[in-house]
């Protein structure tokens, strides 16, 4: 990609509540594919995403037992997409904003996602084309 | 780069948090060097009123000690230089036309906000 975009999304939602987290990285995998280098900001509950401590379950009103069932787990999403971007040669930046993190207790990240602050969304907005802010809706 | 927060959403975790998560970021944004702006609409408007207390909550035998101050970060941000526009149709549909609010607020009025956002580099919104 001669002309390589950058796209910084800053995400907002905690998993398993409502479509905006999904949506958000059905986004990022777009993105991904296109080969841009991409940059994640985790704000607030959105800190989840990517929590290591993520178990799938069996669900019986599907009637499948646990590998039948292949749950969703945000966590394997976020490895996934970074796995993406660095078959497209591009760069994936994932920051756990710091302070989410202890309040929440959320300390334990897959590899690759970083802990920061909002300082870093700053610098990764500056270095960006474009900033995509998915906040949680009351 | 210059950079627009809407804060829209009123009252997101304020109790929890002991603030706004985008009023805070949007502070916190200021002091690491960032050129940030703010603009209040929806019901985020209310942020501005004075003399809002939150004081006295209490769950079981834990209090509050630090209940959120809004108003208050509202003012900090202006005092540090941000500017702080509020659309004012939200403030006259919530009844809050004459209504004591902080000081130093920018009104604008929805059908000045397309001008607004392009004089801004990147707009956020959350």
């Amino acid at each position: 990609m001669a002309d390589k975009k950058t796209l910084t999304f800053a995400l907002m939602d905690p998993p398993y509540e409502n479509a905006r987290s999904t949506t958000a990285l059905r986004l990022i995998h777009i993105a991904a594919k296109r080969g841009y280098d991409i940059n994640v900001f985790a704000y607030e509950g959105s800190v989840y995403l990517a929590f290591a401590k993520q178990k799938p379950h069996p669900n019986a009103m599907h009637g499948r037992n646990i590998e039948e069932e292949n749950h969703v787990l945000t966590k394997d999403l976020v490895s996934s997409l970074m796995e993406e971007t660095k078959r497209n040669g591009s760069k994936f930046d994932w920051v756990n904003c710091g302070l989410c993190v202890d309040e929440r207790g959320a300390t334990e990240a897959v590899e690759g996602v970083r802990r920061g602050s909002p300082g870093d969304f700053l610098k990764m907005a500056e270095a960006s084309d474009n900033t995509l802010v998915i906040g949680t809706r009351g | 780069m210059k950079a627009l927060n809407i804060i829209e959403t009123g009252y997101r975790a304020t109790l929890e948090e002991q603030d706004d998560p985008g009023v805070w970021l949007s502070y916190t944004l200021k002091a690491a060097g960032g050129d940030v702006d703010v603009l209040l609409r929806g019901n985020a408007v209310n942020y501005a009123v004075q003399g809002q207390d939150s004081a006295g909550l209490q769950y079981g035998t834990w209090q509050q000690t630090q209940p959120p101050r809004l108003a208050e970060n509202i003012a900090s941000m202006t005092s540090k230089g941000m500017t702080v526009f509020i659309v004012s149709e939200d403030l006259q549909e919530r009844g809050l036309r004459g209504v004591p609010l902080v000081e130093g607020l920018t009104p604008v009025a929805r059908s000045e906000l397309a001008h607004l956002f392009g004089r801004y580099d990147q707009v956020w919104h959350w």
